[in-house]
């Protein structure tokens, strides 16, 4: 595939328009405690059952840093192979609503725990890096709920004070596509390392995405819109598509681009302006003077460096290498760490490419018909690995494994035993095979006498003839062996 | 013995300790010298029955090892207290009962004392002159119509006046110092680290510490050795070795260099201010310390500096004071309605002129000629303060520029009311202790302090240099009781 068939371009009359874009994305840390208290952050508790006096900001309270969130913001930066600040600052970020209860977000704006690193796409023309600009730990807010009575506002703070990861990349991404990779990348990468569940459906992760066009060629950016909290991969592309031509058709139209925040209206598939540039806030940040810096040491990084597991980009080139996959099987299976671990179990005891056809086409395809998850899979690694041996030692069919399959898929049922009850143990006799295709020909004659005249085609016939004889139990290859000489 | 109020807390706990006094006898002293001076408006929330209910049970079963063992005590109401409104003398927060303790009176009651009731002092501790306060104005004990300080004014009165035999005050920018210098009364203000900030109202995060307000050295040597601990749960409480200060005073400064910082000298300082120091230099000379000649350059751009660090610092601290979860709130047509009207309303003029301030100084555009320039300085004037401890153990200054003033006398000039922390600020830019003991009087009779400054972490050093001191003073105050019909 050539470079230019995959690029991303908007055309009006003569025009070429590139897409840049660049995401803010908010990754909720995996933490059993908040980032500067320790009221639990269960998803879906009760509204207000998750607040301590630091959430909801009584007088006097102070926010104490949760190590274990800043070892998660570390080992997220070693994962984006980025440069990890031994010192970072917390800063007030001042503003004011309801479901803001300290009238500032504690977040790190000058100095950020994590600094420059990468992120590696695979995309059907080859692989892509996508620069990462920084990582910070923030705090989230509440929520407010303004649908459940006419005249007021409920304030949910389960969430305030909730740790955050903001990821920004560079402006290196051009297309809906190479977002979606992203975000995929980024959550793959998160789950391996344990440090964002990034279920974006509970808003574990969510992007502000920036967008800007530019005439094809130019070296120059235009001037981007920033399109606010958009939760879901199909939104963000969705977003961009349509904010991305709304910006050329008015610079088409001659107009100006205003730099601004937009929402993302998701029943009208638009993007609206939210505030201008001259409204935007005056956050007035400052350095947080209840907290002091935040210093690790090398040893505090080194440990955490050994802590982390092996990576997809690593895992893919090791598939690739050590089992001979290609680099569209590797990527399948190691995109995200369920299945890689699952493939990883089922090849320990069974032959490698069986088990990559079988995860990547069988399996994938029912647990998709079943809207499951692979940790949700009904046949354990362990029956898959059995199932594959049985072929392979051809007590059983390819076909007759699907069978078998689609049985296990009922329940985690031993193949073993459901070939015994079924009776579906392949015919390897050549005695019984033999007779079998005696009776096939007898019946047969005339198309017999015309494959020997030299219409080999028929050859198809005669196999297929014998396997439906056998009720599909017959094995193939001693078939073929025989018939050809029975012919 | 009908003089129980008259008794250092030195004394009291001895006279507990030896059971020559019942904690019920001592506290109910108290409480009724306190019923009996309404007038001075020291209190904001009275707590007096609970407070005898308290002592009642403590004599019952006495803990005589406390340090504090069943010692009544006021403190200034900007201290969260368990189950007790606490008002940091603001409209805003005049119907908030906290459901914690700050550590900092934890400690004190986990040594025995008993709560009597919150203190008055200038709302959220924005203030010289304690006429901020919602709750309104203290009297100075020393005469009819004068400020006691401010902000620690409700403490420094009660202390002045007996009403409670100790205190604890907070100070940001003098809160502590300066009326205890106006009262003729003891302050001293630690080292930032020393003393927990949890469940204190905040004013300004970097420069706030709680500290003793006593009668004498020994008490504030006392108080503050209960009160200083690490607490986990203030990530600026600093876990340094605190000594048993009470214990281990001495008169002994033999040989301690004192040194005296030319740039205190100010314009416009009164005569008497001036006389005061130099016969503080002698009394220090007397016991046997060593005066030596400093210089803190930038002692000049302190109070600029403080009054862009603290506003800054306060115009955020104060943002969750919108009427949204607890304490005053306004109705208004919707929620940007609802956060102006109840911070108009909820807030005093002085409150909000410093969040204007603050607000201002850490706007876009200004943030770096102001609050960056602030910070930039601020590290300037600690370095000052280093350099001069590389060649002595303590400075010598007095601590206010002039004696108690009259109650609204500077209430429609700020600027000169800031003047007030003139020398007391710098210490709390340089994040030192500090101790204020009274020195002498003034041609009216009013108290004057002079203020010691240590090193970071040596309260020891200072409280001994005070304690020295306070014995060749030989201070009295002259306190008519006034205000007792």
């Amino acid at each position: 595939m050539s470079k230019n068939k995959s690029e991303y371009l908007i055309n009006r009359h003569d025009n070429q328009y590139e897409v840049v874009i660049g995401l803010e994305v908010h990754a909720q840390v995996t933490s059993e405690s908040k980032l500067f208290s320790t009221s639990a952050t269960k998803f879906g508790a009760e509204p207000n059952t998750q607040v301590s006096l630091v959430d909801a900001a009584f007088p006097g309270m102070l926010p104490v840093i949760n190590e274990y969130c800043v070892k998660q913001a570390i080992k997220t930066g070693i994962g984006l192979k980025a440069k990890i600040n031994k010192r970072s600052v917390f800063d007030r970020k001042n503003y004011f609503y309801a479901d803001l209860p300290q009238g500032y977000q504690i977040s790190q704006f000058k100095d950020p725990i994590v600094g420059e690193g990468k992120v590696i796409l695979d995309m059907p023309d080859g692989q892509k890096e996508v620069g990462i600009e920084r990582l910070h730990l923030e705090q989230d807010a509440g929520k407010s709920i303004h649908d459940l009575d006419p005249k007021n506002t409920f304030v949910d703070l389960n969430r305030s004070g909730v740790a955050l990861m903001e990821i920004v990349s560079k402006p290196d991404l051009r297309s809906p596509d190479e977002v979606n990779a992203y975000i995929k990348k980024l959550r793959s990468i998160m789950r391996y390392l344990g440090t964002c569940d990034g279920n974006m459906q509970e808003g574990s992760l969510r992007a502000d995405v920036n967008v800007s066009v530019r005439k094809k060629g130019s070296k120059e950016f235009g001037t981007r819109c920033e399109i606010k909290n958009v939760n879901s991969i199909k939104f963000m592309q969705m977003a961009i598509e349509y904010e991305a031509n709304r910006q050329v058709d008015l610079i088409e139209d001659g107009q100006t681009i205003d730099q601004e925040t937009r929402l993302f209206d998701t029943k009208n598939n638009e993007t609206r302006s939210m505030r201008s540039k001259e409204d935007a806030h005056d956050y007035r940040y400052f350095p947080d003077p209840d907290l002091l810096p935040l210093e690790v040491s090398d040893d505090f990084i080194e440990n955490l460096k050994s802590e982390i597991p092996e990576l997809p980009d690593e895992k893919k080139k090791r598939f690739i290498e050590k089992f001979k996959l290609s680099p569209y099987e590797a990527n399948i299976l190691v995109s995200d760490i369920e299945t890689s671990n699952y493939f990883e179990n089922v090849i320990k005891k069974s032959d490698v490419k069986l088990a990559t056809n079988w995860i990547i086409g069988e399996l994938f395809a029912a647990l998709n018909e079943k809207n499951l998850e692979i940790t949700e899979s009904p046949i354990s690694a362990g029956n898959l690995s059995k199932l594959i041996n049985l072929i392979k030692d051809g007590t059983i069919s390819g076909k007759i494994a699907k069978t078998v399959f689609e049985q296990m898929m009922e329940g985690d049922k031993d193949p073993k035993k459901i070939v015994e009850e079924k009776g579906l143990k392949q015919e390897s006799d050549p005695k019984a095979l033999e007779a079998l295709i005696d009776k096939v020909i007898d019946d047969n004659r005339d198309k017999a006498t015309e494959y020997k005249s030299g219409k080999v085609k028929l050859f198809g016939f005669f196999v297929g003839q014998v396997m439906k004889v056998s009720g599909g139990k017959a094995n193939p290859q001693l078939v073929n062996e025989i018939l050809k000489k029975k012919l | 013995m009908s003089d129980i109020t008259k008794q250092s807390l030195s004394e009291l706990v001895e006279n507990i300790k030896c059971k020559k006094l019942s904690s019920s006898e001592v506290t109910k002293a108290f409480v009724e010298r306190s019923e009996k001076s309404k007038e001075l408006n020291a209190y904001i929330t009275e707590d007096y029955a609970n407070a005898l209910n308290k002592a009642k049970k403590f004599d019952e079963k006495p803990n005589l090892d406390l340090k504090l063992p069943g010692i009544p005590m006021a403190v200034k109401d900007l201290f969260c207290t368990r189950d007790l409104r606490t008002t940091a003398g603001s409209k805003i927060l005049n119907n908030f009962v906290p459901t914690y303790e700050s550590t900092v009176t934890q400690n004190i009651w986990n040594e025995g004392a008993i709560l009597m009731g919150k203190l008055n002092c200038d709302e959220f501790a924005m203030g010289s002159s304690n006429e901020t306060s919602f709750f309104g104005n203290v009297q100075n004990p020393i005469d009819k119509n004068l400020v006691p300080g401010g902000s620690s004014g409700g403490s420094s009165s009660a202390v002045a006046a007996q009403l409670t035999p100790i205190t604890i005050g907070t100070d940001t920018g003098g809160s502590i110092r300066q009326p205890a210098s106006f009262t003729g009364t003891v302050g001293l203000k630690p080292t930032y680290g020393s003393c927990s900030r949890y469940g204190i109202v905040a004013f300004a995060s970097s420069l706030d510490q709680a500290g003793p307000m006593a009668q004498n050295v020994k008490d504030c040597a006392l108080l503050q050795e209960v009160i200083s601990t690490y607490d986990e749960k203030d990530s600026t409480s600093i876990d340094f070795k605190r000594n048993e200060y009470s214990k281990e005073l001495t008169k002994d400064i033999k040989g301690k260099k004192i040194g005296i910082p030319k740039e205190y000298r100010v314009d416009g300082m009164p005569k008497e201010i001036e006389d005061l120091w130099k016969k503080g230099i002698e009394y220090a000379k007397d016991c046997g310390a060593e005066i030596i000649d400093i210089s803190l350059p930038h002692t000049n751009y302190a109070l600029p500096t403080y009054y862009i660090v603290a506003p800054a610092e306060a115009s955020s601290n104060l943002a969750r004071y919108d009427g949204v979860k607890y304490g005053f709130r306004a109705e208004g047509e919707n929620l940007i309605d609802m956060y102006e009207k109840t911070r108009s309303e909820g807030f005093g003029a002085e409150v909000q002129r410093r969040i204007m301030i603050g607000t201002y100084v850490l706007s876009s555009g200004y943030y770096d000629a102001y609050y960056l320039k602030a910070q930039k300085v601020r590290k300037l004037i600690k370095h000052d303060f280093d350099e001069a401890y590389k060649k002595v153990d303590a400075i010598l200054t007095p601590s206010t520029p002039s004696s108690a003033f009259k109650i609204g006398e500077k209430t429609n000039d700020p600027v000169s009311m800031y003047l007030n922390d003139i020398f007391t600020v710098p210490v709390n830019l340089a994040g030192l202790p500090g101790i204020s003991i009274p020195a002498g009087h003034d041609a009216k009779g009013y108290p004057l302090g002079l203020q010691i400054i240590g090193k970071a972490f040596d309260e020891q050093n200072i409280l001994n240099i005070a304690y020295a001191m306070e014995e060749k003073i030989n201070f009295k105050n002259n306190i008519t009781d006034w205000w007792i019909k």
